[in-house]
């Protein structure tokens, strides 16, 4: 298998008409490595896909592959492999004509061709099923028919398309692993494209977090998660609970923030705003559900919250608790199931507590929709 | 009752079923075969006068083949040379034109069924309204565009690119260009039918893994669009095999069109029989190399339904 090479995008803008698909994108995949553009559908993710593949022409810019610039190579002179979000197997071909496709164009006998095929039947763990018809296949066995037609192209970054999105819960979560294992296997980039954020944060090294056709952010799953860059970023990965504000004093990486309608509170700030947060600045301050605990009633200081408890629900691994937020959001509060007793409190007054460093403001911005 | 006929009935209900049922076999044996039959019937006997109809010269008889191989009896050559020549001439032409009209409607139908766009649409009625016009009017313009003082000849020489106006009626292109625009539309629409239907991941797929564009045409929308291409191709060759306006109107006069010859039986000669003769070998040659092509291309009869 050739070794992964790094993907560069310069600058790279990408007009349809006026409308702007991706704004001055700036990127650096690193050879070998798992990337993720995490982003709502129409956020423009899919079209940096379309240019690294070739089969869309940026408006400026450039797109580095290996370092070579790939300006006027088309989609079949670039080291790239592209996996299809209904993967687009080829209907009428068997199963290792699929698959062995590159390899036909070449020139390859149909001896070669077939040997291939079957040492990639073996490593996608589907032996023998050569002779079928994709049609023939279950969705998850075609899934990795593609993932082998893709690799048997020995492209040097593999580009996905939301591959996972058309299987069932148990299967996705379980292609995820293998999807993970394979990468790892052939050591080349895989460059992929999902709207699921546990997709990404489970299989990537890197994620970029995009928003109508801005990247917001880019940085390992850890610090997507932690240390979100933006509103958007924040609501969009995983679930948060908004605090609208504005800041009240700075006092280094911590800020104190007016908020709307819960007082007070203190919170950490961004690693990627500090120093540019000022008093008076409009803030979003957020706090992860889990980060969230019940408190003595009454507590009162600049790490608890108050408010009144809509509803409450049962998740199995969790309680949780949904109180009256701010701006028509609610609250959430998750409280780990260790088989504790839980009372009803609709209705109720609850006091909240957080740990400083658990939150985390951002200047207001737009949030992710729901 | 056969268990579709019982279905048919249980889901249509017997009143609309029976009715239905009666309207199609109406159409296929009152309208098509008990006309054929008839035509078969005519082709095996002599041409007698009305009176001797039913007499006892009125006997089954291969005369009327007989004449298309060897000619009238006691005629100067040993085979009917100018009737056979017509026949494999039409059925050459025939095949030429549907394979000039397959070449030509390809690239259109696929551009039409893997372009999105409101222009599509414009693009579509474009081919379809010259269609509303009458056949034979449609044969009279291209008369007047390929003849002698035509647009055609004027502008060519006009142009300096010949020296004298060309002959295009004569050299037979008005018929072939007549006989291929008269059925690009039952081409092109079998063809655009099963190509818009084609995923265009597909294609991109192919062209990811490195195909070429004729590759792509090769291994995944020829083998995707064989029905509508052999749907497509099927007619346009029928049809032309048996058309009788373009060649009257646009065949040179030296050269007859197969069906000429029928038509000059049964009208001019009111020899029935001996049309009806004729007639029956087209349609059965017709039939058979059809089927023939389909055998050498692996295409199935339900196929050329889609």
């Amino acid at each position: 298998m050739s070794a992964g090479v790094g993907v560069d995008l310069e600058n790279l803008w990408i007009r349809f008409g006026d409308f702007v698909a991706v704004r001055d994108a700036n990127v650096h995949i690193k050879g070998g490595d798992f990337f993720s553009f995490l982003g709502p559908s129409g956020c423009g993710k899919t079209t940096i896909l379309r240019a690294v593949s070739g089969f869309l022409d940026p408006s400026e810019g450039n797109v580095l592959i290996g370092g070579n610039n790939m300006k006027g190579i088309g989609p079949n002179k670039r080291p790239t492999a592209l996996i299809f979000q209904n993967l687009a197997l080829f209907p009428l071909m068997k199963v290792w004509e699929n698959i062995t496709f590159s390899m036909e164009i070449k020139g390859a006998s149909a001896a070669e061709r077939r040997k291939r095929a079957d040492e990639l039947l073996d490593m996608i763990a589907l032996p023998g099923q050569g002779d079928k018809l994709p049609s023939e296949l279950s969705g998850g066995q075609r899934q990795r028919v593609a993932i082998a037609r893709a690799l048997c192209a020995e492209p040097h970054v593999l580009l996905l398309d939301e591959p996972l999105s058309a299987l069932d819960l148990k299967l996705r979560q379980h292609m995820r692993t293998e999807l993970r294992e394979i990468q790892q296997r052939v050591g080349i980039t895989f460059i992929y494209i999902t709207h699921d954020q546990g997709e990404a944060l489970t299989m990537s090294d890197d994620i970029a977090v995009m928003r109508a056709g801005v990247i917001d952010q880019i940085g390992d799953g850890k610090t997507i998660y932690n240390d979100p860059a933006t509103a958007f970023a924040a609501s969009f990965v995983g679930e948060n609970n908004v605090f609208r504000g504005k800041v009240l004093e700075v006092n280094g990486d911590e800020a104190l923030i007016r908020t709307n309608r819960s007082g007070d509170l203190r919170s950490r700030i961004s690693t990627a705003n500090l120093g540019k947060m000022n008093v008076g600045d409009d803030a979003m301050m957020f706090i992860r559900p889990e980060a969230l605990s019940l408190a003595a009633k009454g507590a009162t200081g600049d790490n608890f919250v108050t408010a009144q408890v809509t509803h409450e629900e049962f998740e199995g691994n969790s309680f949780n608790i949904f109180m009256e937020g701010d701006g028509g959001k609610e609250i959430k509060v998750a409280i780990p199931n260790h088989g504790q007793s839980f009372d009803d409190h609709t209705g109720q007054a609850m006091t909240l507590e957080y740990e400083v460093a658990n939150a985390v403001v951002v200047p207001a911005g737009e949030l992710a929709a729901e | 009752m056969p268990r579709f006929l019982r279905e048919f009935f249980n889901r249509n209900g017997t009143m609309m079923g029976s009715v239905m049922l009666g309207l199609v076999l109406f159409w296929t044996i009152g309208l098509i075969i008990l006309p054929q039959l008839s035509m078969l019937d005519f082709s095996f006997r002599p041409n007698l006068p009305p009176p001797e109809i039913g007499g006892p010269k009125d006997v089954y008889t291969l005369e009327n083949y007989k004449y298309l191989i060897y000619g009238p009896e006691g005629g100067s050559q040993d085979y009917n040379a100018v009737d056979l020549r017509v026949f494999f001439r039409t059925l050459v032409a025939a095949v030429c034109v549907t394979l000039f009209n397959l070449i030509l409607c390809y690239p259109i139908a696929y551009y039409l069924g893997q372009t999105k766009g409101n222009h599509i649409r414009i693009f579509a009625l474009m081919l379809i309204i010259p269609y509303w016009i009458n056949e034979i009017l449609r044969a009279f313009a291209l008369r007047i565009i390929f003849g002698e003082s035509g647009v055609l000849n004027t502008m060519l020489v006009g142009l300096g690119i010949f020296d004298t106006p060309f002959d295009f009626i004569r050299n037979d292109i008005a018929l072939y260009a007549g006989l291929g625009y008269a059925y690009i539309l039952l081409m092109i629409f079998p063809i655009y039918n099963v190509i818009e239907s084609l995923d265009h991941n597909q294609i991109e797929a192919a062209r990811d893994l490195g195909a070429p564009w004729w590759r792509i045409h090769k291994r995944v929308v020829i083998p995707y669009a064989k029905p509508g291409i052999s749907s497509g191709c099927t007619m346009v060759f029928m049809l032309s095999a048996g058309a009788l306006a373009a060649p009257q109107i646009l065949g040179g006069p030296s050269s007859l069109w197969f069906t000429q010859l029928i038509y000059q039986q049964f009208n001019d000669n009111s020899d029935w029989p001996q049309g009806a003769a004729y007639a029956i070998v087209l349609l059965v040659t017709c039939i058979l190399l059809v089927l023939a092509v389909m055998r050498l291309f692996k295409v199935n009869m339900g196929d050329i339904g889609k």
